[in-house]
């Protein structure tokens, strides 16, 4: 089984390799929406440094939205999917190496350039640490709830819209706790609440939304 | 050893077909047939268990093919209508790939082998994206000689292939169900197999 995710895994990280394109795109879109928000707001530096870990937040959010679509759209389309679902193995098995593989080439971009991100709003050394490790234990969850979103939104039209609609409110959480946790650092009051509270929905989510992409992906499927 | 026992598909509103009944044993070949619209892919896809029947039951082996997933799988391939071909990976990859993936140990020698032997040698190494759509269809029609299923479900396999391609398919089959293959297959073609005599199954509502 290890070794079906290995392969997915390898396969999915050089079909990324040739569409470096589509990875960028999403790096991009994250560092410019972070970095409208004090053109909206003002430069206020007290203010941006409040708002700082939340904006990074949304960001990775919306950034993770807009990555979800390759998630299985394009195997939809060219029948690998189906190909898939008729191997011996689980069809946990191999969804878990997909959202793996998403989260590897659109997740883990976002949590490199973060840091920077965060120095731009005037986050102190503690709070970007936290920032960090916030988005490592966060991420994965946006790859893990949006491919339930992805996959009951295969070959709908308007599927990618109906994907935020869907996903975008399953977010909260994970954005209530993440941005939480810079919030904690900055004010001293400590991140690990948040953190292991961030922690605890990876594991879970990393538990359930196989089943539940699974069982979508046989819904979208017929 | 695949059932299909009083079959029913309904798509939207309109019954596609009812109370179908066919058997596939070893070295049979079973040919579906009927009119554009008459089902015969959703008869495929409920055999694939994409589908599942309004009625009826399909049996592998005296199973449900429900029940008997992973033992189902593992002895039956299937071609679509999408070739599941990459176009980002070159043929040598798409095949490497599907065959790992579907659980076959394959070294490169085989894969290399197989795309020879439908015609592919010379472009082993170019972006899928670049070969034509019967050539394509040869990288995906190359997973049959790998793979050790005995059940092919085939739909349409035919199509956008050559003169040299349509002769090479037939040959593949013939020597598929020599060996105790089985296959489920629907064409517009006529099918011409030394030694085999397709058994039809017409699709009416």
């Amino acid at each position: 089984m290890l070794q079906i995710v290995n392969v997915v895994l390898r396969r999915e990280l050089i079909l990324a390799m040739r569409r470096r394109g589509d990875v960028l795109t999403v790096l991009f879109f994250f560092v410019i929406v972070a970095s409208l928000f004090p053109l909206g707001v003002g430069p206020d530096p007290k203010l941006l440094r409040l708002m700082g870990g939340g904006v990074v937040w949304v960001s990775a959010l919306l950034a993770a939205m807009l990555s979800l679509g390759r998630l299985f759209a394009s195997d939809y389309a060219d029948g690998t999917l189906e190909q898939l679902i008729l191997t011996p193995t689980p069809p946990v098995v191999w969804i878990t190496g997909k959202i793996l593989a998403h989260w590897l080439v659109s997740g883990v971009p976002l949590i490199l350039v973060a840091p920077i991100l965060g120095v731009q709003f005037g986050l102190s050394g503690e709070a970007l640490l936290v920032l960090v490790v916030s988005l490592l234990l966060g991420t994965p969850v946006l790859s893990l709830i949006g491919a339930i979103g992805a996959a009951l939104t295969l070959g709908l039209r308007g599927g990618g819209v109906l994907v935020s609609l869907l996903v975008l409110p399953l977010y909260i959480p994970v954005l209530i706790f993440g941005a939480g946790a810079v919030d904690g650092a900055m004010s001293g009051l400590g991140a690990e609440a948040h953190l292991s509270l961030l922690g605890s929905i990876l594991i879970l989510a990393f538990i359930l939304t196989p089943w539940a992409v699974s069982a979508a992906l046989r819904i979208s499927i017929e | 050893m695949l059932e299909g026992r009083d079959l029913a598909c309904v798509r939207g509103e309109r019954t596609l077909f009812s109370h179908l009944n066919f058997a596939l044993d070893a070295g049979e070949l079973l040919l579906v047939q009927g009119a554009n619209g008459s089902g015969k892919t959703s008869l495929l896809r409920m055999v694939c268990g994409f589908l599942t029947p309004e009625f009826g039951d399909i049996l592998w082996r005296g199973e449900k093919i429900g029940k008997a997933r992973e033992s189902y799988h593992a002895e039956m391939t299937y071609f679509g209508h999408a070739p599941a071909v990459k176009e980002d990976l070159t043929a040598t990859e798409n095949l490497d790939f599907a065959c790992r993936l579907a659980g076959i140990p394959v070294d490169s020698q085989a894969v290399k082998g197989a795309l020879g032997h439908l015609g592919l040698g010379h472009c082993l190494h170019l972006p899928a994206r670049s070969l034509s759509q019967g050539q394509r269809r040869r990288v995906a029609l190359s997973r049959l000689l790998l793979t050790r299923a005995r059940l092919w479900v085939l739909d349409e396999p035919l199509t956008a292939l050559d003169q040299a391609a349509l002769q090479l398919v037939q040959s593949l089959l013939g020597e598929h169900l020599q060996a105790g293959g089985m296959a489920l297959m629907t064409t517009h073609q006529a099918v011409m197999i030394p030694g085999v005599e397709p058994r039809l199954l017409p699709l009416k509502a």
